[in-house]
């Protein structure tokens, strides 16, 4: 006799009410009671229709249940099946575009120098994956190969009205004169394309002259700091060669910028590692003695072992951390008061959009880095680097490369991802970490795993909360086009 | 939907898409394992022997080995191997009432028979 039983979904509470998180199309929806006690009723496996009308009818006209047991067949939190195992998953062709992706955002390296020497570098430490110090690839990024990037960020950008191009580095203000000449550059090529295109770039904030804040504040590029929070924890890990603290140099350039640079928000982005887990104290101070609009957090990128690595323990720690500073984010927000933690933002706009991931980010699609020498890879956290490398600026990308790519690092391709309910939001997790940390850009990252699903149910709840009392403020992520942040 | 209130932008296009469903739109439950959903026409499936033959070839296309006319007829847009039953062949069809039945009674039309009619 056929039954019906349980898909795969994430339910979770907020407000007083229930919701699904649904897997994999990422759609969220509130329940009723009719449809909870439906539910409730399969929890412990697959049974007839007629049991489950039966066993509800004291509380609900069988019309109800019919329609309530439909509707939720509709929207695939449930199924039919024949025994007592759940309902066959839907088949899922692994489906790989058939023709080149138009470029958002290329990340330009305009340099692999820095005059920093920090500690847990992915560029310059121990897990460093190209020599900047001895390799082939030159120390500056040429004005003629910067307007090279330009010209394959325009054309790759292909019918998009726009294009966007973020510098990075190294310490991307060591080459200011080539940025400089570029931006204006890029600005006249888009013009007579009839393109958009804007700009961003991240910076540690030691090399922020006045010329350079006004330029930057005059040609509205975004910018980014990297930093770690207040002198001590900032002082552990970012420092000159010498080992000399980069805080008293960075601090105040930093409030220079901010006083001026009014044109776009400026983000602080913190790696967090085993020494300086301390988010809310961080948060303020970035906020209000540094005056920072938003703070992103990220944990260090480590291969196994490294002292400054998080451990298990340590991300639990973190995700408790994570969770009270994304509350202070929600009164504010239920408030309509701005708050800056861009964490908790950005995984909000992802769950709002409900766009079910193949891939984790866009590297190798939408987004791409280029290293000093031109050569164009998946990212700038790969720029350089011959096995992940997907042609160059001069000469384009292969896209039979960029194919073989997709196909074997598309989610499906990770059977440790294929029962996880945050495989539409994780995908699997960065590319660069897992090179790093399992040394294949094609496994998952497992390590984390626990983390992001618990930071995924955190944002789950909030943006229930947010759907029930102050639907308005979720209107701000209906916009699509939001350039991917780089770090 | 009444039990189920859409939250993000993908739970609304989710009830966009499913509401016109004929078979769901009743909002009952489902009574059989749902049948794979194969559309209407040959044209928009791909079986080899009618877009393209078995190797892939396109030499011969909509002249499938089994001569089965009578789809062609009623549901392709194609102009395949069948008489013109608009302009040609009008009583092409009109000893099948039932094609199950009496397909034995559907013949060959030949240019001269047409030119006849």
């Amino acid at each position: 006799m056929t039954r019906i039983g349980l898909r795969e979904f994430h339910p979770f509470e907020a407000a007083g009410r229930r919701f699904l998180y649904l897997v994999p199309s990422a759609a969220v929806f509130a329940l009723d009671e009719c449809s909870m006690a439906v539910l409730d009723q399969l929890a412990s496996g697959p049974r007839p229709v007629d049991d489950v009308t039966d066993g509800l009818s004291a509380r609900f006209a069988r019309a109800d249940v019919i329609e309530a047991i439909g509707e939720l067949h509709r929207a695939r939190a449930l199924g039919a099946t024949q025994g007592d195992a759940g309902p066959a998953p839907e088949p899922q062709p692994k489906i790989i575009p058939l023709s080149p992706v138009p470029l958002q955002t290329l990340v330009v390296n305009v340099t692999n120098q820095c005059n920093l020497s920090c500690t847990y570098c992915y560029e310059y430490g121990e897990d460093k994956i190209v020599d900047t110090e001895n390799g082939k690839q030159p120390k500056f990024m040429s004005e003629a190969t910067a307007r090279d990037a330009v010209e394959f960020a325009l054309r790759e950008s292909r019918d998009n009205p726009r294009a966007h191009i973020t510098f990075f580095g190294g310490e991307t203000l060591m080459n200011f004169a080539v940025l400089k000449s570029t931006i204006g550059y890029a600005r006249r090529r888009a013009a007579e394309l009839g393109k958009d295109i804007d700009f961003s770039l991240t910076t540690n904030a030691t090399l922020l002259r006045p010329d350079v804040i006004e330029f930057l504040a005059d040609e509205r590029v975004g910018v980014t700091i990297s930093i770690d929070g207040p002198e001590e924890m900032q002082d552990k890990f970012r420092v000159f060669n010498n080992g000399t603290g980069s805080y008293a140099v960075a601090a105040p350039k930093i409030k220079a910028l901010l006083a001026r640079h009014r044109s776009r928000p400026i983000g602080a982005r913190v790696t967090l590692t085993r020494q300086t887990l301390d988010v809310g104290r961080i948060y303020r101070h970035l906020t209000e003695e540094l005056g920072f609009w938003e703070v992103g957090f990220a944990p260090v990128t480590t291969a196994p072992g490294r002292d400054y690595a998080i451990t298990d323990g340590g991300f639990d720690h973190l995700l408790a951390q994570f969770r009270a500073l994304a509350h202070e984010y929600l009164e504010a927000s239920l408030q309509g008061r701005h708050h800056g933690f861009s964490n908790v933002r950005e995984t909000l706009q992802e769950l709002h959009h409900g766009h079910a991931k193949a891939y984790p980010c866009g590297a190798g699609l939408g987004l791409m880095g280029v290293s000093t020498d031109g050569d164009v890879a998946l990212c700038h956290r790969f720029a350089g680097s011959a096995d992940h490398k997907l042609g160059s600026v001069r000469d384009g990308v292969s896209w039979a490369t960029q194919q073989a790519f997709l196909d074997t690092h598309h989610v499906f391709s990770k059977t440790d991802c294929t029962t996880c309910w945050a495989r539409p939001i994780c995908a699997g997790g960065c590319y660069h970490e897992a090179h790093t940390r399992y040394g294949s850009t094609t496994r998952p990252n497992l390590h984390y795993c626990e983390w992001i699903r618990g930071w995924t149910h955190t944002c789950l709840e909030i943006y229930g909360e947010l759907a029930e009392r102050n639907p308005e403020f979720l209107r701000q992520f209906d916009d699509e086009d939001v350039p991917e942040k780089v770090s | 939907m009444k039990h189920l209130t859409p939250v993000n932008r993908k739970a609304a296009r989710v009830r966009e898409v499913t509401k016109d469903v004929v078979a769901l739109q009743q909002g009952g439950p489902p009574q059989q394992p749902e049948p794979p959903h194969i559309p209407h026409g040959c044209s928009l499936v791909f079986a080899p022997g009618w877009e393209a033959d078995r190797n892939g070839g396109t030499a011969g296309l909509c002249q499938p080995v089994e001569r089965d006319l009578f789809d062609c007829h009623m549901g392709c847009f194609w102009p395949a191997q069948v008489p013109d039953q608009l302009n040609h062949a009008p009583d092409w069809t009109a000893k099948c009432a039932a094609a199950q039945k009496d397909w034995r009674k559907i013949d060959l039309v030949f240019p001269s028979d047409e030119k006849k009619k």
